[in-house]
């Protein structure tokens, strides 16, 4: 008998060709004969472009051609889609300005593609991009979030820079809940600019077959298969027969390998075009200008309370900045992913939020790590502290006190949604215990005894992920269904070969997905590959973002699998000579009940693929089985991070001394896997509240282009982790998992800030909360 | 300019002509084609291009092919294989030390120098050794520990 692995930590399958330098990245892909493809990119943020001259280009050592945005337009490309239909609150649908796969008559943001030169090799490719001219003519670029509606127009057809205005919740009610309330606590703040910075840069080599007629796309991407749909569909770059798109490691993505860029797409054109293969691999400072940004909020809140603080009603004005156009999925991360999840963990009765999203020159904003949920849950989570703080109680408490309680499940939220099921005290009481809460006091002591700053923070998180509930996804503007799909594919040894619509970049699917079939049939994790990340491979996959791989692609294997057994157990009853009611499928061995007669697993897959003795006119041969798995509910992972402090106040060098996060996943599969999600998400949340910040200048120039000007969290910047987890089985999907990815991210963020504007007892700082910022906030404190 | 290098990467004798700008990361990838280790910036601070020289950490990136005239060059390809993995590369994948894998190859040859060149290893020391070395995704905890446990291994 094999053990059983779920809820092991198995060491990770993929780790040993990641260890000894096997990964195969994009960017470690060479084709015969290849070229290499160097994108010329606006200067300005903001501009009209005349002449574009290549002349000079063309004639440059190595130049194979120099294509431009006027040749995209002069071949009626398709632009570049928003997946995500979002309407205003008069109906009408939201502003979508061509996104031009490049420019070809005006340039919107500062690092957009006017023109791809392709020559023999990369350095003749860049060295030939300095010839080409472009005349320019300037405009005045729009930057801040906050003016963008007072700004000059960008696109005519979207006065006010405006793309919707969305809202969500009762108006009338929240309002007047509001209005006759004993305490208001109110909240104006500012969700930091991110940028992704996966370490691995985007690249893609677009292949594409003349004799054939084939176009391969290999390309750093979280979601070939939407990607192709994307390509064939709206580009019409290609039939989508004849396009395969295959993502092999990629390395992270966090949201920014979600989308569909200019580059790649204009990759793939060229490649049709000129009938070569073109390699494109981004420099990093390409990536600082041109991938998809993330969060840039700028927020007003409101939260009602009666004399005992409990929370009648929470008002939120929101405006989004969606930069230059609207990204693949942009549209949806500050309305369905965020106003729909400002409910938090609390009864609040009524809760209204308007949302203006508004263009401005700067790159495209979409969906990073946590899109939309860390903005909710950081304007709670602030607000909630805000609150105690004004009311002089405990934070810990006024929370609990208003916490939807495990019998008040199934809960629906004021916003939309309806939680499935969860225990937030559990999960509050046992990070409060893990922090050691009750012994801050003492340690605050000693830290001023030492002429120290000590502070603690609270942050009670929830999100919703496995996305999505495809109808209600559709409802709600989704250009597409968010099932995924799974294909178990026994082998005639009994070997078992697992194909997966969800894309691994880090998250180490392929051994948690192995875990979850192999525990199924009782057989070893060795005995399973998963396959991913290959239009050609497999049928079709929605990919991975939102923490939906294990609960939605996972269940979509786990039907897959059960399937698979449903056919055993009818192979099974024909070679045991019994009832296909009275098998027995457990621990590998097909049983046939009150008998000592049983099949293993490997000679039923055997005999499926070798039907000499086998029911051939009621049975296929063959033991593979496919599912597509739609979820009927959003996931609902939730729990609580504490964050305590000690600060310097002579330097506002402020250090972690502990992180503890506690968190509800639903059914785990592989703890270590689980954990370093955590640990990792934590980092990026401990990033945004301390460390990065994306800055443009006025004219719209990046003035954070580089490593050595954003702030990555490295690993003297960072504490170790202390993680704590209590469960509450997802109700809905097969597994039981609610996914992990992305709260490590939501949940920290106000947990930090909580903790040092309480060690240096000011209202706010913003993120991020620099050693200086949180210096000047305390001489303004001592003054 | 062309110009000719000898050099020892992972033992074995190599000698190239090559642009007098090539750079030592580019030699690896693209003329040897040893893609293990990775270019992760443009501003040699992300180390993923790390690799040994003369036995010491360095960003590959950084130095040119010029400069390695008779140098012997490790990259992680020559620090141990599938079959004889290295004391650090088990760590790393022990103590889940990794996740996409693609900071993995110049975090290992980091930290395989930092436990050559540091007397005593503990926390403080691998955090502040491993500062120039981005990872995006384990947020460093499981690193550290890894690093801890194959300095252990290494010094047996």
């Amino acid at each position: 008998m094999v053990e059983q692995s779920i809820g092991k930590s198995v060491l990770r399958k993929e780790d040993l060709r990641f260890i000894t330098g096997n990964g195969r990245y994009t960017g470690d892909i060479d084709l015969r004969g290849q070229t290499y493809g160097y994108f010329v990119r606006s200067p300005y943020a903001h501009a009209v472009v005349g002449e574009v001259d290549t002349s000079e280009a063309q004639s440059m050592p190595g130049v194979v051609a120099v294509l431009t945005g006027k040749q995209v337009a002069e071949d009626e490309l398709g632009g570049l889609p928003c997946g995500w239909m979002i309407h205003s609150k008069d109906g009408s649908e939201m502003k979508q300005p061509l996104h031009p796969v490049m420019a070809a008559t005006k340039v919107n943001y500062a690092g957009e593609p006017v023109a791809l030169v392709v020559a023999d090799s990369f350095d003749e490719a860049k060295n030939a991009a300095e010839y080409v001219s472009v005349d320019y003519e300037e405009l005045p670029a729009v930057v801040s979030t906050a003016a963008a509606q007072s700004g000059p127009d960008i696109y005519a057809e979207a006065p006010g820079n405006t793309c919707y205005q969305w809202e969500l919740g009762e108006k009338a009610a929240t309002d007047a809940a509001i209005e006759g309330a004993a305490h208001v606590t109110r909240y104006s703040l500012t969700n930091n600019r991110l940028i992704p910075n996966a370490l691995e840069p985007r690249a893609a080599i677009a292949d594409f077959n003349r004799g054939t007629e084939e176009l391969t796309l290999y390309t750093t991407s979280q979601n070939p298969h939407l990607a192709r749909l994307i390509l064939t569909a709206f580009v019409q770059i290609a039939p989508e027969h004849k396009l395969r798109i295959i993502a092999p490691d990629v390395g992270g993505g966090f949201g920014s390998k979600i989308f569909v860029y200019s580059e790649e797409t204009a990759l793939a054109w060229a490649s049709m075009k000129l009938g070569v293969a073109i390699k494109w691999t981004a420099e990093r400072s390409e990536s600082f200008l041109a991938d998809a940004h993330g969060r840039d909020h700028v927020s007003e809140a409101e939260l009602a309370m009666d004399e005992e603080g409990n929370f009648l009603a929470l008002r939120v004005k929101t405006t989004a900045n969606m930069g230059a156009y609207l990204s693949t999925f942009a549209s949806a991360v500050p309305t369905y992913l965020y106003g729909t999840l400002l409910a938090g963990q609390y009864k609040t009765p009524y809760i209204y939020v308007e949302v203006d999203s508004v263009f401005t020159n700067t790159a495209p904003v979409d969906a990073y790590r946590g899109a939309g949920r860390p903005e909710a849950t950081f304007l709670v989570e602030r607000i909630v502290d805000l609150a105690a703080k004004e009311l002089g109680v405990d934070p810990a408490e006024l929370r609990r006190k208003n916490m939807i309680q495990p019998a008040d499940f199934p809960y629906q939220t004021p916003v939309a949604l309806e939680y499935d099921i969860g225990d937030y005290e559990a999960s509050l009481n046992k990070a409060l215990e893990m922090a050691d809460y009750a012994g801050f006091a003492n340690r605050k002591a000693d830290s001023e005894a030492n002429g120290k700053l000590r502070g603690i923070g609270l942050s009670c998180y929830i999100e919703a992920c496995g996305l999505a509930p495809s109808a209600l996804a559709g409802a709600l503007g989704a250009g597409v269904g968010l099932w995924e799909s799974g294909e178990v594919r026994v082998n005639p040894t009994g070997s078992v070969t697992v194909l997966t619509g969800t894309h691994s970049h880090g998250q180490g699917h392929e051994t948690t997905f192995a875990q979850l079939v192999a525990s199924r049939f009782g057989i070893s994790v060795d005995d399973v590959e998963v396959v991913h990340g290959d239009t050609g491979k497999m049928d079709f996959g929605l990919g991975t973002y939102g923490s939906r791989s294990l609960s939605v692609g996972g269940s979509a294997l786990s039907v897959a699998a059960d399937k698979v057994v449903e056919k055993g157990r009818k192979i099974a009853a024909h070679l045991l000579e019994g009832d296909v009611d009275n098998i027995d499928f457990e621990d590998g061995e097909f049983r046939l009940k009150e008998s000592n007669r049983s099949k293993t697993f490997q000679e039923i897959a055997f005999a499926a693929y070798v039907p000499h003795d086998y029911p051939i006119e009621e049975l296929e041969p063959g033991l593979a089985e496919k599912a597509f798995y739609d979820p009927v509910n959003f996931t609902y992972p939730a729990g609580t991070h504490i964050c305590e402090v000690e600060i310097d106040p002579e330097t506002g060098v402020t250090e972690i001394t502990k992180f503890t996060a506690v968190d509800d996943f639903g059914t785990i599969i592989n703890p270590m896997i689980v954990e370093g999600q955590v640990h990792g998400g934590v980092a990026q949340g401990i990033g945004q509240a301390m460390f990065e910040q994306c800055v443009y200048d006025e004219s719209g120039q990046l003035q954070t282009g580089s490593f050595m000007d954003y702030c990555m969290p490295r690993a003297d910047d960072l504490p170790n982790f202390t993680v704590g987890m209590t469960t509450t089985v997802c109700t809905h999907n097969p597994v039981g998992a609610k996914g992990c990815g992305e709260a490590g991210a939501i949940g920290s963020p106000p947990a930090i800030i909580n903790a040092i504007t309480d060690a240096v007892g000011v209202r706010d700082i913003s993120m991020p909360a620099t050693p200086e910022k949180i210096w000047r906030a305390i001489q303004e404190q001592r003054a | 300019m062309s110009i000719s290098v000898q050099l020892k990467v992972n033992g074995k004798s190599v000698t190239l002509d090559c642009p007098s700008n090539t750079t030592l990361v580019d030699l690896i990838r693209e003329r040897l084609e040893l893609t293990g280790t990775h270019v992760g910036c443009d501003t040699s601070q992300c180390g993923a291009c790390t690799v040994h020289l003369n036995g010491r950490a360095v960003k590959s990136c950084t130095i040119l092919a010029a400069q390695c005239e008779g140098a012997q060059v490790t990259t992680i390809e020559g620090l141990g294989d599938t079959d004889n993995l290295h004391p650090m590369q088990e760590a790393f994948r022990e103590c889940h030390g990794l996740q996409c894998g693609f900071c993995t190859p110049g975090m290992i040859m980091s930290a395989v120098d930092l436990v050559h060149r540091e007397p005593a290893i503990n926390e403080q020391v691998i955090r502040e050794g491993l500062e120039g070395n981005i990872c995006r995704c384990t947020g460093y905890h499981n690193i550290v520990l890894a690093v801890e446990s194959a300095a252990k291994k290494m010094r047996n």
